[in-house]
């Protein structure tokens, strides 16, 4: 099969992935004062306005959230950061093609290794944010629990969610070059579509709401780390499991789409 | 065993118009034709219907025009390019200098930019390391490893690319014009690593513009015209077919371009000799160029005409004096009396001009001068100093200056012609109004060629040109 050769083909190249991963984390922090705390910065930064505004403005009425804003600023952070791998890695594969067109134009190699790096480069960027969560959540009185050890299945379903999405999204921006600004839209949609800034406890009252809520994927997979980081309980394994079914559904159809437009890619970019 | 082996390829470029490019996602929603505006709509054969095949330890050369489908079959051979039909076999590690230091980043240092593209050209860690010192040395960057490659210089940044790309030694090397790029003490050294690649038997397919080279490293070569191979043949053959055809090409554009320049000066009626001094830098030259021409003995007093201001600043050619004798047609011809603008050095080069006197003239000189596009008289004469007399001429006639063997270098020169009087006086005076080009695969330099021979006593060894 068709998919099976190629991915034989990207394993192939796995070192060039690790290569071109490496160059991204470090060009991205060459030249900074902060360094790789940029990757911890960022959403703490986000953290702190939702937590001022949500927290002490608007003050979130679940109380399965735990007492108090700094609760609810340790919820946020659990969501966020798994956001931001999402949404960066969004943004940067709709790019990824046109910015390194020259390598497209001049080295052979596949050139679904562009997307691959980026949702790779930025899942290690959040790697790296990922202990600092943790020490925080650890001195506000939530202490890893066994659950924690099911995070892996989460990221999974994360990664081939948002590499299905970058595939697809990397190789019809090179036709379409207003998806970038579409996809901005869509990324503030979309972030406020998932329970980050509220939790799905608070929709109680609305089942059609949270029908529609559970129509979108990430509901499911920001939903993980909370059960996984915050809450300290089991995943819903159903839902992470259906999640999964779809990610894996659009990988194939997104790689489809990249793999029928790959021939074009040398002279579009 | 072939190396290469190209049978029936085509490749066919998608265009995708204007109409679409850059087309928005939007409208191809509201049109409901995602996919029909994925389609191309006009296709352009880059390469149409190639064969060939290099034997192993080969260096294939392939020229042509831009645009001809060189690079397009590069690509293709490297694999970076499908060919749309046909079929292209490669036997053995291929490495591509299409571009030298594609896929470098500015923000990390040489060392790191090493090592991430000698992965990219197919180098495991470990050859790279054990490599990187020479790489390093040949490139001649000892000092500026470190440095982010952003404050490369960009013949250091070439000299990296090409450093890497020829230490990964390939079995197949293909070269695209890269050494264009590089400062006069860098392409030997590249050249010298081309030719070792040749003498361990390594295949090179090799594109180039640079003909003498080209002529000289090649096995073979393929000339390319319209994404057609038009002959496959020794170097020299090919090149030589290909002169030709180049040279017929400028032919004809020196043939629209004299014509051009002929109906410009007809336009511009022979300017009033009230000159506002020299116009133009160019024009300064004027007088002391004239002179070459009309240049009398010193007794004259050569009052030449001023050479008039150009009615148009910058303007090369001009044309002056009242043609009582009139200089009617020029026409540059070979040694077979074929009308020509492009010669060959040494070619013989016939100046055909037909002349007319409005009335009688006992007083007479007719008169050349050759500039190169520096503006540099390259030689200038008249019969006047070669010491012809002039006696009578009246009507129509003819004046033939033949030029056996044409001593000059490559590149476009201007011919100025004249008939005047023995003190200078003007008749007709054409100033750069004929302008032929010389067309040489040796790059001599200088104002001309001085006829010359070398000789080598037997201690010198030393290879003649291939002929």
């Amino acid at each position: 099969m068709k998919l099976i050769a190629n991915l034989q083909e990207v394993y192939k190249h796995r070192l060039l992935i690790r290569t071109l991963v490496g160059r991204e984390l470090k060009a991205r922090y060459r030249g900074t004062v902060l360094g790789f705390f940029w990757s911890f910065f960022n959403p703490f930064l986000l953290m702190v306005v939702y937590t001022v505004v949500f927290g002490f403005i608007l003050k979130p009425r679940d109380p399965t959230l735990g007492e108090g804003p700094w609760m609810y600023a340790l919820y946020l952070f659990a969501g966020i950061l798994p956001w931001t791998w999402f949404s960066s890695s969004l943004n940067d594969s709709a790019n990824v093609l046109m910015v390194n067109g020259n390598l497209i134009k001049k080295i052979l190699f596949p050139a679904e290794v562009l997307p691959i790096v980026s949702v790779t480069s930025n899942f290690i960027h959040f790697l790296f944010g990922l202990p600092i969560l943790l020490i925080f959540l650890f001195v506000f009185g939530k202490p890893p629990t066994v659950y924690l050890l099911l995070l892996p299945a989460v990221l999974l379903v994360q990664f081939v969610f948002s590499l299905g999405f970058s595939l697809l999204l990397s190789a019809l921006t090179v036709h379409f070059r207003d998806i970038k600004d579409i996809l901005s839209n869509l990324l503030t949609f979309w972030f406020f579509s998932t329970p980050i800034v509220y939790s799905l406890g608070m929709l109680e009252h609305s089942p059609a709401l949270r029908a529609v809520l559970d129509l979108n994927p990430m509901t499911h997979i920001i939903g993980g780390y909370h059960d996984c980081l915050f809450f300290g309980q089991m995943i819903h394994w159903k839902r992470l499991g259906v999640t999964l079914i779809v990610s894996l559904v659009l990988f194939v159809i997104g790689y489809a789409v990249f793999d029928r437009l790959r021939d074009s890619f040398p002279e579009e970019v | 065993m072939a190396a290469i082996e190209l049978d029936r390829v085509s490749r066919i470029y998608q265009k995708y118009s204007s109409r679409h490019r850059f087309q928005t996602f939007k409208s191809a929603i509201v049109k409901g034709s995602l996919f029909g505006s994925l389609k191309p709509d006009e296709l352009v054969r880059a390469v149409d219907d190639v064969s060939f095949s290099v034997e192993k330890g080969q260096t294939f050369g392939l020229i042509g025009e831009n645009g001809s489908g060189k690079s397009t079959i590069l690509k293709m051979v490297a694999g970076i390019a499908k060919p749309s039909s046909g079929r292209i076999l490669v036997t053995g590690k291929v490495s591509a200098l299409i571009e030298l230091g594609a896929g470098f980043h500015p923000e990390i240092s040489g060392r790191e930019n090493v090592y991430i593209n000698g992965i990219m050209l197919g180098l495991s860690k470990k050859e790279i390391a054990r490599k990187f010192d020479e790489i390093v040395r040949f490139a001649e960057l000892e000092d500026f490893i470190e440095a982010p490659v952003k404050t490369y210089s960009s013949g250091m940044y070439m000299r990296l690319g090409f450093s890497i790309a020829i230490n990964v030694n390939p079995e197949v090397l293909l070269i695209d014009e890269v050494l264009a790029v590089g400062d006069a003490a860098f392409v030997p050294k590249c050249l010298d690593r081309i030719d070792d690649f040749r003498r361990r038997k390594k295949t090179i397919l090799f594109v180039s513009h640079d003909l003498s080279t080209v002529a000289k490293i090649c096995n073979t070569v393929a000339w390319m015209k319209n994404g057609k191979i038009r002959m496959i043949d020794e170097p020299k053959r090919v090149v030589d077919a290909y002169m030709q055809d180049v040279t017929e090409a400028q032919e004809a554009e020196f043939r629209e371009r004299k014509e051009e320049a002929a109906a410009a000066v007809v336009a511009v009626p022979a300017p009033p000799p009230a000159a506002e001094g020299p116009a133009s830098a160019r024009l300064e030259q004027g007088p002391a160029a004239e002179a070459a021409v009309t240049a009398a003995p010193a007794e004259a007093p050569a009052p030449a005409a001023e050479p008039p201001a150009a009615a148009e600043e910058g303007r090369r050619e001009q044309r002056w004096g009242k043609r009582e004798v009139e200089i009617r047609r020029v026409v540059l011809r070979n040694g077979q009396g074929e009308e020509k603008h492009v010669f060959r050095p040494g070619e013989t080069m016939v100046i055909d001009m037909d002349i007319a006197a409005r009335e009688p003239v006992k007083d007479f000189v007719f008169g050349l001068a050759v500039f190169n596009s520096m503006g540099v008289l390259c030689y200038g004469t008249n019969t006047r100093l070669e010491e012809f007399e002039s006696v009578a001429f009246s009507g129509e006639g003819r004046v033939v200056c033949r030029i056996e063997s044409l001593p000059l270098i490559n590149g476009t020169y201007y011919l100025d012609l004249a008939a005047h009087k023995r003190d200078g006086y003007p008749y007709d005076y054409h100033r750069n109004m004929y302008s032929f080009l010389v067309s040489s695969m040796i790059r001599d330099e200088g104002v001309a060629r001085l006829d010359h021979a070398w000789e080598f006593s037997p201690e010198i060894k030393i290879k003649s040109p291939a002929k």
